[in-house]
């Protein structure tokens, strides 16, 4: 049977790559990437809108940008690029053929016309309910369809993948286990399979609502199931995001891991703890006993958040050891000054390190405290905190893969390399802005989802404090920032793939550079002897502010009216 | 590599580096001390919910709402009416597209078992500026027992999206002396 495949040999790593499986990788990246550009494109515009000065978009065309922004970046270009590592991490690093591709183009079709149909119902108006489309507000049934279309898609690209690690594994096609990346990646398809039923269980019933076929459906019951599906989603984000930063720290320095052991346990715990977490979406709901919140955000919550600071410290760590055996040894930080930070692979991964774990992991364990977010529900504190995870963290760790994925999948050389340079600065930097501005616009009561913060056109009045002003000033000017980041990408990408110098099968790409034979990384040090200081140091710095940010809102919170 | 298979195959059995066993004990204690934290904040801190929640038809709570404004409003303002109930009373507030009804007046220092509903979507109660918010469904009435510590003029914004007046949806609460 494998004799009929078609494969080559990757001049990089001797990979043998299964060239089907290499045209699924394309095809669900470029979807991403056009996904993405289309969402971030109504993402500017909303932050044009919520920028007091501009006020850009009129009411009923700000509600309907940002919910075709919520679905086409956080569903759509999140999803079909995780597709497209799940295949790479697959049959690429495991040296396999993938198992139904043809499985894989249903479930890639059925993905497209599902974002295709959502989107064109968005569009047409009548549909603007926010990606979350709480009950009782209803959509047009189209806009449901296209997402269960869309889930379902998915669900067959997971069945694909697991398909191919049993393949791979009954054909012998690595030794030993599967790497730590592809363990990673298994985990994150675990919790997916989890999050695509959750989908199901609660849009069907929704679809036919809207149909008028089911008469009611109870706003608690959907908010519960649709956040199990909704939380753990991020879930898959995370474990996704965390394998590519393993990743890129071993194709771009070799590094190894410090304990294969610590950090697949870590994997796992994404997987053991994290499934009730849409309790802490529910924590100022009406019904839910005080119990239930705590159990479920701290059992189902802390122990995933340890196993994200676990790998917190592996991934840096990892770097330092790397970089010390090539002989960086000077003070705490030689290994990390002379750092590659031209190479944007390597720059956006670290920022993305560096601001998940400080900005989007921090606030959101910080609000999803039982107490502490009576101050930050539904502010525009939310959208700050995740725009810290899934944008500076996640979408800016897919961007930095795929500038090794350019040369070493698309067989292109990377066009616009100055550019590529900047990309993750410019892109990584005005996320973390926005992240922030709204974060602190939230802490000042700023409603998210809103289109008017001076409320011109209400009867009663109230007015923000100008400080609120402020942030949403500054949350626009790094908005603009952020968009001309994305921009950046798309261009450099979108070029390099179609008008990039062609790469022979046999020639290895010229940037970015190949990684450095890891031999000697491999056995650097014995585990009782590793000695990564400065790691340590970041660590700690990490550690404090998440201590001091932690109580000084439990300051905040005992400020507010008593209640009980 | 994490890319290709670990180098030692039996890594299971890999010891750990000391450095990482301390900040897995670390993280994990300090996951321990945030459980706890909760927990200790229901005893020992002023700002908790109640969880006291009744389904509830809409039209049955508008009743109470109505009840309430017949007996004890005290004036009208913007063609709302402000409602001074008795210090410990059950205060209904109704929210629904797009207005938070009545307007409320409360005592300084006195608590109220404030209840709140919606009338049709999801919509969310956010006190400006104090900035506390929780969410209103339909059907349900949850009851929050406020206290509040300063007199003055708030803000009742709507946080959830409902629609195409959502920004429109302000209410007010007076706290008096
Ligand atoms: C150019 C980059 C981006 C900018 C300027 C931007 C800006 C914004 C702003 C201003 C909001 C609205 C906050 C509100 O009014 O509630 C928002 C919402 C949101 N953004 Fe972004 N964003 C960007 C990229 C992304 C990306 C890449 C993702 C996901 C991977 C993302 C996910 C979301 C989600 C899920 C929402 C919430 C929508 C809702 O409340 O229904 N954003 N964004
Ligand atoms: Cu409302
Ligand atoms: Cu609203």
């Amino acid at each position: 049977m494998s004799s009929l495949i078609d494969y080559r040999t990757c001049p990089t790593t001797g990979l043998k790559v299964d060239r089907a499986a290499e045209k699924l990788i394309k095809a669900n990246a470029v979807a991403a990437i056009v996904f993405l550009a289309i969402g971030g494109l109504f993402g500017l515009l909303v932050a044009l809108t919520r920028w007091p000065a501009v006020h850009f978009l009129p009411a009923d065309m700000f509600y309907l940008a940002l919910t075709a922004h919520g679905l086409d970046v956080l569903l759509v270009w999140i999803i079909f690029f995780e597709m497209a590592l799940l295949y790479f991490a697959s049959a690429i690093l495991l040296n396999s053929r993938l198992a139904g591709p043809k499985w894989a183009w249903t479930g890639f079709g059925l993905m497209l016309v599902g974002a295709l149909i959502t989107n064109v119902a968005v569009l047409q108006g009548k549909s603007s309910v926010m990606f979350t489309s709480y009950v009782p507000m209803m959509a047009e049934p189209p806009f449901y369809v296209g997402i269960i279309l869309f889930a379902v898609g998915a669900l067959i690209g997971c069945c694909v993948f697991f398909g191919t690690l049993v393949l791979a594994k009954r054909e012998k096609t690595y030794e030993g286990s599967i790497p730590l990346v592809t363990f990673g990646a298994l985990t994150a398809a675990i919790i997916a399979v989890f999050t695509l039923a959750s989908g199901a269980i609660i849009l069907i019933p929704t679809l036919l609502w809207s149909l008028g076929l089911v008469s009611h459906i109870d706003p608690l019951v959907y908010k519960t199931i649709w956040w199990a599906m909704g939380h753990s989603s991020q879930q898959i984000n995370v474990s996704a995001h965390v394998a590519v930063w393993y990743a890129i720290a071993a194709m771009v320095f070799g590094a190894k891991p410090l304990s294969e052991k610590i950090s697949r346990m870590a994997f796992l715990m994404y997987i053991l703890f994290l499934q009730l977490a849409s309790a802490h979406h529910l924590l100022v709901e009406p019904g839910m006993s005080s119990e239930w919140k705590i159990f479920n955000t701290s059992y189902a919550m802390y122990l995933a958040v340890l196993g994200s600071m676990i790998h917190g410290m592996s991934v840096p760590g990892a770097i330092e050891v790397a970089q010390r055996s090539r002989g960086l040894t000077k003070g705490m930080f030689e290994w990390l000054r002379k750092a590659p930070w031209g190479n944007p692979a390597f720059a956006g991964m670290f920022m993305s390190l560096v601001f998940f774990g400080f900005l989007g992991g921090i606030s959101g364990v910080v609000m999803g405290t039982e107490q502490i977010n009576l101050i930050m529900h539904n502010t525009l504190y939310v959208p700050g905190h995740f725009h810290a995870t899934v944008v500076a963290g996640t979408t800016l760790a897919f961007m930095a893969i795929t500038y090794i994925l350019v040369p070493l999948i698309f067989r292109r050389e990377l066009m616009m390399k100055k550019l590529a340079m900047w990309q993750p600065y410019v892109f990584g930097i005005g996320v973390a802005g926005i992240s922030v501005f709204m974060m602190g616009a939230g802490t000042l009561g700023v409603s998210r989802r809103h289109w008017d913060m001076t409320f011109a056109d209400a009867i009663l009045p109230f007015d923000y404090p100008s400080a609120a002003f402020l942030m949403m000033g500054l949350n626009g000017i790094f908005a603009v920032m952020a968009a001309v980041g994305g921009l950046m990408y798309v261009v450099i990408v979108v070029g390099s793939v179609f008008f990039g110098k062609k790469l022979t099968d046999d020639e290895k790409p010229s940037y970015p550079e190949v990684p450095p034979e890891s031999a000697a990384v491999s056995h650097y040090g014995s585990s009782e002897s590793l000695k990564i200081p400065g790691t340590a140091f970041l660590v700690g710095i990490f550690f404090t502010a998440f201590v001091l940010y932690y109580f000084v809102n439990w300051k905040y919170l005992s400020e507010i009216w008593p209640l009980s | 590599m994490a890319m290709t298979p670990p180098s030692e195959r039996i890594w299971w059995r890999q010891p750990i580096a000391r450095i990482e066993l301390i900040w897995i004990i670390i993280a994990f204690t300090w996951g321990l001390i945030m459980f706890f934290m909760m927990i200790y904040w229901h005893g020992a801190g002023a700002q908790n919910l109640s969880n006291e929640a009744y389904q509830i038809k809409p039209q049955v709570f508008a009743k109470h709402a109505q009840d309430m404004i017949d007996e004890y409003q005290v004036r009208e303002e913007s063609g709302f009416p402000v409602v001074h109930p008795p210090p410990g009373s059950d205060v209904y507030l109704i929210a629904r597209l797009w207005q938070w009804w009545p307007i409320l007046e409360f005592e300084k220092d006195q608590s109220y078992r404030l209840h709140l509903s919606s009338m049709d979507w999801q919509h969310g109660f956010s006190l400006q500026p104090v900035n506390i918010n929780v969410q209103v469904h339909p059907g349900y009435d949850m009851v929050v027992t406020v206290k509040p510590d300063r007199a003055g003029e708030f803000g009742v914004v709507c946080n959830e999206f409902c629609g195409i007046g959502h920004h429109m949806m302000v209410g007010k609460i007076y706290v008096v002396e």
